[in-house]
């Protein structure tokens, strides 16, 4: 680890100013790990050279922002939580005339096409809408195009297998050489935002908001912040879907939601 | 090992993969009730093992031993398990970080990673643990943590079911204690008597 801390504040301090992305609340272990990571891959000798960089170079610190977040994904990751939306949320979801869902920190979009094959599955995907945001305009890029490593197929099959799937998963994609191009009758309902969580307020009101494994890489503070947005924008009796490690307890939002199933983590807005 | 080094360790950081549960079975389950110091277990295991291994690892030990949750306190006298799957990281004000990202040396949990964050927090006050394994995880982390005035240790090669990551080790940096499994233990004993070697 060659940056120290107070460095990386006042670079942090000095990216609000200059480019409105605030990274000070953010997880310090993670973030600093990550831009050291950065540097030794861009070859960035110290973080001088680093703002000079990103200072003079607006694609440079949008390069920054890109590799420093952690876009790690896979398509129906966790079987048995998609297992618990096919069996828990999708029958609810099923009673509304329109379904509105957010994927909130989609990355490169994995989730949001299971999600999308799921609804297919049940039905409803021609009356639903799936909003899909990242502070990372990179992956939001690629999350539209629905193109993804055929090499990951065989997992996601096998995932598909265990969320209860019962059709043939390779008749959702064209695979291509070495890519899958997944059908576009799955990404017709989705709508791709960059969207900062740091700054940006709700923007809807949705029956599903789904945002897992985004909230670790923020410091308490800024987790509640988001539990409070996320609060602000789900309809009563709503559902919450966070990643496995992720929690509602001890959060100011607690008391207004119950956990739908304990093995999962879902949770219901009940007030 | 001089005293002045027993005196202020705080957190034990130990790593293991291939041939290293039975050590930390065995570690554990000498480690004193009144130990006065955290420990954070980073272990590779295959999935099979997963639902098992913390009912496992806390019927072999006297400390409460619980999994790592995000944003989580380290206590003393806990023993935390890094969650398959999930790196752990540590803050500066000495709380668990989980993070999703890659893997590193084909791992996660990865042990580079935890050491390397405990080392820039702890210092000092940490000790490295690395056992048995067939992969090169840990071996930059000991040094990291040796670069930060840490006490490293590792299970004598002759002594591992597989001696690659401890062998590792020793190549890429200068290693404090190189130990068998008793020589561990009793190490860990020294700890909770301090000053009392």
């Amino acid at each position: 680890m060659f940056i120290q801390e107070e460095e990386l504040q006042l670079f942090l301090n000095d990216l609000i100013d200059q480019y409105g992305y605030d990274f000070t609340e953010y997880s310090e272990a993670s973030l600093r790990r990550r831009v050291d990571l950065f540097m030794v891959r861009d070859n960035v000798p110290d973080l001088t050279t680093l703002r000079s960089l990103v200072f003079t170079n607006p694609d440079y610190f949008r390069h920054l922002v890109e590799e420093v977040t952690v876009n790690v994904t896979e398509m129906l990751r966790d079987p048995l939580f998609y297992k618990a939306i096919r069996e828990e949320v999708i029958p609810v979801l099923a009673t509304y005339p329109f379904i509105r869902i957010w994927h909130a920190g989609c990355s490169t979009g994995e989730e949001v096409y299971s999600m999308a094959i799921l609804l297919k599955e049940a039905g409803i995907l021609h009356k639903s809408r799936l909003y899909a945001t990242d502070i990372n305009p990179g992956v939001i890029e690629k999350a539209r195009s629905g193109i993804f490593p055929a090499s990951q197929m065989r997992k996601y099959s096998e995932n598909y297998i265990q969320s209860g799937g019962e059709n043939d998963f390779s008749a959702y994609y064209t695979a291509n050489y070495n890519l899958a191009k997944f059908d576009e009758r799955l990404s017709e309902k989705m709508t791709f935002a960059t969207h900062n969580l740091v700054v940006d307020s709700s923007f809807n009101e949705f029956q599903l908001i789904v945002c897992r494994n985004t909230l670790i890489y923020f410091n308490k503070n800024l987790q509640s912040r988001v539990l409070e947005l996320f609060d602000q924008s789900l309809e009563l009796l709503g559902f919450l879907a966070l990643g496995s490690k992720e929690s509602l307890q001890f959060s100011s939002i607690e008391f207004k939601f119950r956990q739908t199933i304990t093995e999962q983590k879902i949770w219901r807005k009940v007030k | 090992m001089e005293e002045s080094e027993i005196d202020i360790k705080e957190l034990i950081v130990i790593g293991g993969s291939s041939g290293s549960l039975m050590v930390f079975f065995d570690i554990l389950n000498n480690i004193p009730d009144r130990f006065p110091l955290a420990v954070l277990l980073i272990i590779h295991r295959g999935n099979f093992l997963e639902s098992m291994l913390l009912n496992l690892l806390a019927l072999k030990s006297r400390l409460p031993v619980k999994e790592v949750e995000e944003k989580e306190k380290i206590k003393p006298s806990h023993v935390y398990l890094a969650p398959a799957d999930y790196h752990v990281l540590i803050e500066k004000d000495k709380t668990f970080s989980l993070d999703y990202s890659e893997k590193l040396n084909f791992s996660r949990p990865s042990i580079d990673i935890s050491f390397i964050s405990a080392a820039s927090v702890y210092g000092k006050k940490l000790t490295g643990i690395l056992l048995s394994g067939a992969n090169n995880d840990g071996a930059e982390g000991l040094k990291e943590i040796k670069g930060r005035g840490g006490h490293t240790i590792i299970q004598d090669p002759e002594d591992a079911v597989v001696n690659y990551m401890p062998k590792q080790a020793i190549l890429k940096s200068r290693i404090d204690q190189v130990l068998t499994t008793e020589k561990i233990k009793q190490y860990l004993i020294s700890l909770s008597h301090p000053g009392a070697e």
